[in-house]
């Protein structure tokens, strides 16, 4: 290979190395400041912290855990708090989506008015800001832990959240009135009611929006010769139209689940003890930051990559097979 | 002297060959027409001569310059080959004036108004001078073309390269087009042009280069070629063109 | 003579027809007619507009308070700034908003437009920092409200454009490495939520620095908001680049235009026309999240809001003031998002 600038390979070559050379001095300064400073606060780097007991409760959770539970433990707790969150997120925040984004495209004037209202309503004001309206309205509003609202026989609405029979220890307890409030059987949290209800209104108006377009992107010869055929409304768009417009719907959707799922992280600001604030805890109380911190990318991280293959593969499978 | 050598040429696309074997001479001042069946190669030949496409086998020398992967080389090759494309590729955010004159003061250094003057000139020579404010998009197809070949010449160009420069004009535009062809092929540049158009191959072309598959299957004089092809596939695709 | 005019559907025809429509409008007419006969009253006929706490407390649950806003503007719009140079940040904010403005106008799309612009920004950050020229030099943390919002915001968006560019020309480059570095960055950052970005600034850049080194969390907060929103920026610029036609590379090519001329001159420009919209999108999502760096202590518009809830006096006026500062954000995002509709819909009839 001639040494020249001129030669395209040795070019690439040339810039590819720089480019290598630049990275690691500066990866070499950065880890060297980090072991300085990490050693002047008596800090070391390595995961081992993570095996040590947390010492802290994590008030809702889906499997067993305790103060003396590891940390590790402590970050499982946290990671199925944000699935579950982030499942019936995306769920809920679907169904009403495309509800909004029917009657966005509906003929009656007052109720696409509605609807695109709310969609440019929800849009346009920050998360942060619906999810803490909810919260705050929620506290407010849920009967004092005394008085609870009776919404089925068994399921009770009270400051304490919802409590609703379950199995605890292997028995089936019913929830009744204690000294502070309901005991017995299991609860949903008003944080995590608060949480849920915020994220999906909040998606739901996005999906809306990926929804319309999607329908709107079928050409219109499709919905007329559907008509002609003799089809309603509701068979038109159930049979015809959105098979046709998942095609485009579901790259900006996988977007919008994606962006649930991060948008979980807020609950650290109400409360909800999901990944984030378990993270924040363990750094605070470990002096862990960098390695807490790069955990809590991970796990985003994995998330992220799971949703985008699982929606590739709908898309896959939705896609209209052309002439190759 | 040649101003184009193709020496036993050959161009791989992965493992698909698209060009084999090709050895062809141009002289300074010939008019050369590619002509044949869709896939036979002859954009991509003409594409290699100014180093759009790159080949694996052989050895293409342009303008003196023997054309390899070196940048230099395929400045050098550049400077001196033009090239009209059949999406005519006028920069739509630029004036037609603006096209004109961004290479030669970019590339060559020029002073903004010796470019302005030149490419003046040139629009002139395509008749055209009048639309030097518009954009592109608000001209016509065969305006936009007479505009490109403007482009080109204000570089200088010793060859000019066509490809397929009236496939994507409407019918009515055809003619304008070829017009200025002519009258540059009769002011004695060298030119490769693949097309469709025999009529213009037959008033202009000193040789005519018939293709298929990838090789180079026939060349001939327009009157020979037209009149008497001898290659089977040649004289089934003057068929099917000439039937109407 | 004229064609008789078009029969279409009137808007009583289109909310009555057929059984299904005329429950609907009356559902709907019906709960909207019941939620105004709620809220007018409320909102405007029988709230309190001074900062009076007493008539406030009386006129609870009938009319709304909105002297909770008249108390508390100050800090809601400009933080813990010093009261004897309020006329600084209320001069900054003006001085970006205006800067914003002449960028947005297509027709003031001239480079020396974009060069005041930023001087604009520039000036009037630092004359909300002051310590120059006479200006005392007011501590970061007393930095706050919508003015902080803004100064984030702005500053955010356009120190991640050049990023961006760089992040998205790596990005298409030929070169593998180049490829594998910017899309790993770009997937990194968009795989992650905003708060760990946050954090990582808050937490971790000063561990990375030499010790000793401890930037301010406003420029450290800045600089994780100005990656984050790079990282966004890249992928729509990307998309542009993209969709720039590979005949105009090779128009480039063959006359002689070398591959730094050719994306400056032709590329980029047309990138950027088709990239606008969706890039004032990201703007908005960001001026959005501007929200969260209350979570490292930082109070900008909603942060101030809260501090200023905080007040156990005022506190259970909280819905108005929720109210008021959503009807802030909505004002400035739903301004955005008409410009940006506005724009689509004059490139779509340009591109003929």
């Amino acid at each position: 290979m001639t040494l020249s600038l001129t030669n395209p390979k040795f070019r690439a070559r040339l810039w590819q190395g720089l480019l290598v050379v630049v990275l690691l001095v500066c990866l070499w300064l950065l880890v060297a400041n980090l072991q300085k400073n990490l050693a002047a606060r008596g800090v070391e780097l390595g995961f081992g912290f993570l095996s040590g007991p947390a010492g802290f409760d994590i008030a809702e959770r889906l499997i067993a855990y305790s103060a003396e539970s590891s940390y590790w433990m402590a970050y499982a707790v946290g990671i199925l708090n944000t699935l579950r969150v982030a499942i019936l997120g995306v769920l809920i925040a679907t169904g009403l989506g495309l509800f909004v984004a029917i009657g966005a495209l509906s003929i009656n004037p007052l109720v696409a008015w509605l609807c695109r209202t709310y969609v440019e309503v929800l849009r346009n004001v920050p998360l942060l800001l619906q999810l803490f309206f909810w919260y705050l309205s929620l506290a407010a509003l849920l009967p004092e832990n005394d008085a609870p609202l009776t919404l089925l026989p068994g399921v009770f609405l009270s400051k304490g959240g919802l409590s609703f029979p379950w199995w605890v220890d292997g028995l089936w307890e019913v929830p009744e009135l204690g000294p502070f409030g309901m005991v017995g059987g299991a609860a949903i949290s008003p944080e995590f009611l608060a949480l849920l209800g915020g994220l999906s209104i909040y998606t739901s108006a996005f999906i809306a929006e990926v929804i319309r377009a999607g329908i709107l992107s079928v050409p219109k010869g499709q919905s007329e010769a559907a008509k002609a055929l003799g089809f309603s409304g509701w068979q038109q768009l159930r049979l015809i139209i959105l098979p046709q417009a998942m095609r485009v719907i579901v790259p900006p959707m996988t977007n919008q689940y994606l962006n649930l799922t991060k948008n979980s992280s807020l609950a650290v600001a109400i409360g909800y003890p999901e990944l984030v604030s378990v993270a924040t805890t363990t750094l605070n109380q470990t002096g862990h930051a960098v390695e807490a911190i790069s955990l809590l990318m991970l796990v985003y991280l994995t998330l992220s990559l799971l949703t985008s293959w699982l929606m590739a593969r709908f898309e896959r499978a939705s896609r209209l097979k052309e002439r190759t | 002297m040649s101003v184009i050598q193709f020496e036993q040429v050959s161009k791989w696309y992965g493992s698909f060959q698209v060009l084999t074997d090709i050895n062809l001479g141009i002289a300074a001042g010939e008019r050369v027409v590619v002509c044949g069946p869709s896939g036979s190669g002859k954009s991509t030949l003409i594409r290699c001569v100014n180093a759009l496409e790159p080949y694996q086998a052989g050895r293409l020398t342009v303008c003196g310059t023997h054309l390899t992967d070196d940048l230099k080389s395929i400045h050098e090759v550049r400077a001196k080959v033009g090239m009209v494309f059949q999406s005519f590729n006028l920069f739509p955010h630029l004036t037609v004036l603006q096209n004109l004159t961004l290479a030669p003061m970019h590339v060559r250094g020029v002073a903004q108004a010796e470019a302005e003057a030149e490419a003046m000139r040139q629009l002139e020579r395509v008749r055209i001078a009048e639309q030097a404010q518009k954009y592109p998009g608000q001209l016509s197809g065969g305006q936009q073309q007479r505009v490109a070949i403007a482009r080109t010449l204000c570089m200088k160009p010793e060859v000019l390269l066509f490809d397929e420069p009236t496939s994507a004009l409407d019918p009515e535009m055809v003619k304008e087009v070829l017009d200025v062809m002519v009258s540059l092929a009769q002011q004695g540049t060298t030119m490769i042009c693949v097309t469709h158009e025999m009529g213009f191959a037959r008033e202009v072309a000193d040789r005519v280069i018939f293709m298929d598959a990838g090789k180079i299957v026939e060349e001939a004089p327009p009157d020979q070629f037209f009149s008497a092809p001898k290659h089977p596939r040649a004289i089934d695709f003057l068929s099917k063109i000439l039937a109407h | 003579m004229n064609p008789p005019r078009a029969a279409g559907p009137t808007l009583a025809q289109s909310l009555f027809r057929g059984r299904l429509n005329t429950a609907l409008t009356l559902l709907v007419g019906g709960l909207l007619l019941w939620f105004l006969i709620q809220f007018v009253p409320w909102a405007i006929g029988h709230a309190v507009w001074s900062a009076d706490l007493q008539a406030c407390r009386e006129a609870r649950g009938q009319g709304a308070c909105w002297g909770v806003v008249s108390e508390k503007w100050r800090l809601i719009l400009f933080g813990r700034y010093p009261f004897e140079e309020l006329w600084r940040p209320v001069v900054a904010c003006l001085l970006m908003v205006a800067a914003v403005l002449a960028i947005a106008r297509r027709e003031w799309w001239k480079p020396w437009v974009f060069v005041s612009a930023l001087f604009a920004i520039v000036f009037s950050v630092l004359l909300m920092l002051g310590g120059f020229a006479g200006l005392s030099e007011v501590p970061t943390e007393r930095l706050g409200g919508l003015s902080l919002t803004l100064l984030l915001a702005i500053i955010g968006n356009i120190a991640s454009l050049p990023l961006a560019v760089a992040l998205a020309l790596g990005r298409s480059s030929d070169l593998p490495l180049v490829r594998a570095v910017c899309t790993t960055f770009v997937e990194v950052v968009r795989g992650v939520p905003l708060v760990t970005v946050l954090f990582m600034a808050s937490f971790m850049f000063p561990l990375f620095l030499p010790s000793g080194m401890n930037p301010d969390v406003l420029l450290r907060v800045g600089v994780g908001l100005t990656l984050f929103s790079a990282a966004y920026q890249a992928e729509v610029i990307r998309g542009g680049i993209n969709s720039v036609p590979r005949g105009q590379i090779e128009a480039a090519q063959s006359l002689g235009m070398g591959y730094w001329l050719t994306q400056t001159k032709v590329v980029l420009p047309q990138a950027f026309r088709v990239v606008v919209p969706p890039l004032v999108n990201s703007f908005i999502a960001l001026f959005k999240d501007t929200s969260l760096v209350t979570i490292v202590s930082l109070f900008e518009l909603f942060g101030s809001l809260r501090l200023a809830l905080a007040d156990p006096e005022w506190r259970p006026f909280y819905v108005e003031g929720f109210l008021f500062v959503a009807l802030v954000y909505w004002v400035f995002c739903s301004a955005m998002s008409r410009y940006a509709r506005g724009l689509e819909r004059d490139f779509a009839s340009a591109r003929r």
